[in-house]
């Protein structure tokens, strides 16, 4: 059993009036891929968001790497993707990752590499704003992976992408796990569940269970991620 | 202060620039059609062209530049890449130093484009070097991007920036001197103008142009011009807040 990377202790965010997540307390693993799944505005981003140390917070302590979430020694140490993609459409591929390359530090022989991961070869000189929506979240994706930080936090880095990529870069993920490094991978989609090692449901700011995918299901009684999720909000209610 | 990611990031925007041929152009066009038009508009009266064309060598580049900047910054923060970018060891004053460094090298394009066209066709003269009205014409537009950068963190929407333009700059336009003598103006309006940069602008670009030497107040208007600039910018990097809710 690995030490946590990510330390969350009763995380209280309220946004425009609303108590978005309520005190939420966890600890993700260091060097596995974490799954964080739920629906649509159950606060997965909002999450995310304060474990890179961008989201106002009313409470409770967020700690990556032993350091307060957003200290400026770990910006170098987290990479971060948004869920729309963060990169300029008026680059091309080639010049938005050189840019993040000096921001972040990375080598620029950083950049051919990234840009091959992310299965953009031969785009280098086209303009973000000629590609399609999948490729640009690939653009967005690479910029993370250029200075090879230590923790990932994707915000639905897969979705929309065509599924042989998807596979692909479940691969990369994997690799990237085996080599240390700490991911935590957003989706609303259950079926990619079984691709972590981990996995956190969530629904409406509350965790409904936190497991090995396997566990999960065991836990639920259930056959998939699905009717695991349906199931433990059926628990939930009759119990609250 | 990191020279390289601020290196970088002007880079980065003079690219995006370069991708964007049209704005370029009307940055470094619209100053040059304004001043022709003024010279027409005086064309029987040259005495005022020759008075009021100097000042508005800085004043159309500072504006300009004023709401070009503004625009973009808020554009970088409703794109998602200033979030990005705030999760990244850049500091927050070398991003905004990168974008002033983009911008006043349009500056000094636009700033020798104008001055070209007004000594050379316009016949605007001058008892000082033409090289001073140069340089203050870009130190303005340089003061136009940093006061730009520093207002579009107040701005949720581009409907909101474009109005910081009538609502920070026409006042400061009207209180500069070039319409009216300060001193004949009410004495609280005179005070409001001393703190406002245009009017040092104004000041400055008028001693050049009468020939007076570089000491004293031209000295202090320039001093003032660049301070405002530099502080700007912090305040700018100040207000810009790395968590939002």
């Amino acid at each position: 059993m690995t030490s946590p990377a990510i330390e969350i202790d009763s995380l209280r965010v309220v946004r425009g009036g609303k108590e978005v997540l309520p005190g939420l307390s966890i600890g993700i693993q260091a060097g596995r891929i974490t799954g964080l799944l739920g629906p649509s505005g159950c606060g997965k981003t909002t999450l995310m968001r304060a474990i890179v140390g961008v989201q106002i917070v009313a409470g409770g302590r967020v700690t990556v790497l032993g350091l307060p979430a957003g200290t400026r020694a770990l910006r170098s140490r987290v990479g971060y993707v948004t869920q729309a993609p963060a990169v300029y459409d008026d680059l091309t591929v080639g010049a938005n990752l050189r840019y993040f390359a000096k921001i972040l530090g990375a080598a620029s022989e950083r950049v051919a590499a990234v840009v091959e991961t992310v299965g953009l070869t031969g785009y280098g000189d086209k303009l973000v704003s000629q590609l399609s929506g999948g490729q640009r979240a690939r653009v967005s994706l690479a910029t993370a992976l250029l200075n090879e930080p230590e923790v990932l936090v994707l915000d639905e880095p897969t979705v929309g992408l065509d599924p042989v990529l998807r596979q692909e870069l479940w691969t990369t993920f994997h690799e990237l796990a085996d080599r240390g490094t700490t991911l935590l991978i957003s989706s609303h989609v259950m079926d990619e569940a079984e691709r972590c090692d981990e996995l956190i449901l969530m629904r409406e700011g509350l965790i409904l269970a936190h497991a090995s995918p396997a566990d999960v299901l065991l836990q639920a009684n259930a056959s998939t991620v699905e009717e695991a999720f349906l199931n433990l909000v059926g628990t939930k209610e009759r119990a609250g | 202060m990191n020279v390289r990611m601020t290196v970088a990031t002007g880079v980065r925007v003079l690219t995006q620039l370069r991708h964007d041929l049209r704005t370029v152009g009307l940055l470094v066009l619209v100053p040059v059609l304004l001043e022709a038009l003024v010279k027409w508009v005086y064309s029987d009266q040259d005495r005022v062209f020759q008075r009021v064309g100097v000042p508005l060598l800085g004043i159309f580049p500072l504006t300009s530049m004023f709401l070009v900047t503004s625009i973009t910054m808020l554009r970088e923060r409703t794109s998602g890449t200033l979030e990005r970018l705030l999760t990244t060891p850049i500091a927050k004053f070398d991003l905004l130093a990168g974008y002033g460094l983009a911008f006043g090298t349009v500056a000094i394009l636009q700033g020798i484009v104008v001055s070209i066209v007004s000594f050379g066709f316009l016949g605007l003269e001058v008892e000082g070097p033409i090289a001073g009205v140069v340089a203050l014409a870009v130190l303005n537009a340089i003061l136009g991007t940093a006061l730009g950068l520093l207002v579009s963190a107040f701005a949720r929407s581009e409907f909101q920036a474009v109005q910081f333009m009538p609502a920070f700059l026409l006042p400061q336009f009207l209180l500069s001197g070039l319409l009216a003598p300060r001193e004949q103006m009410a004495g609280a309006l005179e005070a409001l103008s001393n703190v406002l940069p245009m009017t040092y602008a104004y000041d400055a670009l008028t001693r050049v142009a009468a020939g007076d030497g570089f000491g004293g107040r031209l000295a202090l208007d320039t001093a003032v011009l660049a301070g405002t600039t530099v502080l700007s910018l912090a305040l700018g990097a100040a207000t810009l807040r790395r968590r939002t809710p």
